[in-house]
């Protein structure tokens, strides 16, 4: 348990860092980290399957396409980054405070869950589950991909013609 | 599923509320278009640990893990879809500035 706690603190602290460093480039790449810890949280949690989807993914697949974009474009300058950093830790002050209100108030409700639901026998296996009780998903996540496809293709053919 | 487990993951919940603060926090606080994307992906992140955490508490990991392979294939295509709008307002606009894409005309 304390080495749970361990890694879910690295994650907070990588977060945290990926949201308040000024480089665009250590944001993706805090980025990364974070999804590197919560990989190893998966693992912890017994799901392997997704953790190394996480890993290939996110870690892989998304923090190239930011490092990409980032070196496609150029950041803010320097002024106008001054310029929004100076209040940007005093205008959202609340934030903070209300977190610890919405948590006193579901601790004092003392809420409590049911969390038994019904077991399936063939629900032990990963592949099972995805390939044969989750077919529709499956359907579904092909149509992501090929509209995902079709929208970067659209994207990128009105550039050309212009 | 008895108190005790629930007991034991309560760092696990109070790590996803933080995950969801902080990805909040940067896309309301952000103008940058690119860092509004790394906040959004901070938010899927909390949202995937805490479904992998209710897998792990209720005992229905394949499930769950099957749940977040989808959903990690589609905030892939999500970003993707967004990282080439934001380069295509980039060299419309010139600037990351969030500010820029306010005035819709037409």
């Amino acid at each position: 348990m304390n080495l749970h706690l361990v890694i879910l603190i690295a994650l907070i602290f990588a977060a945290l860092w990926t949201v308040m460093t000024r480089s665009l480039i250590r944001s993706a790449i805090g980025l990364a980290l974070t999804s590197a810890i919560l990989t190893i949280v998966m693992f912890a949690l017994n799901a392997p399957l997704a953790a190394v989807f996480e890993l290939s993914v996110c870690a892989g697949l998304i923090s190239v396409l930011f490092v990409s974009t980032i070196s496609l474009t150029h950041p803010l300058s320097r002024q106008e980054i001054l310029q929004h950093m100076k209040d940007r830790l005093t205008r959202f002050w609340y934030l903070p405070i209300l977190v610890a209100v919405c948590a006193i108030i579901l601790s004092a409700l003392d809420i409590k869950f049911s969390l038994k639901l019904p077991a399936h026998e063939t629900e032990n296996d990963v592949r099972v589950v995805l390939w044969n009780l989750r077919q529709f998903d499956i359907l579904g996540q092909i149509i992501v991909l090929l509209s995902g496809v079709f929208g970067v293709v659209i994207l990128f053919r009105e550039k050309n013609k212009k | 599923m008895n108190i005790q487990v629930l007991a034991d993951l309560w760092p696990f919940m109070v790590c996803v509320i933080t995950l969801f603060v902080i990805g909040f926090y940067c896309l309301i606080v952000t103008l940058n278009l690119i860092r509004a994307l790394i906040g959004i992906e901070i938010l899927i992140k909390a949202i995937t640990l805490l479904i992998i955490v209710v897998g792990y508490v209720s005992g229905h990991s394949a499930l769950t893990q099957s749940l977040v392979i989808t959903m990690i294939v589609i905030e892939a295509v999500i970003i993707t879809i967004a990282v080439g709008l934001v380069v295509g307002i980039y060299r419309k606009t010139g600037s990351l500035d969030s500010r820029n894409i306010r005035n819709l005309k037409g």
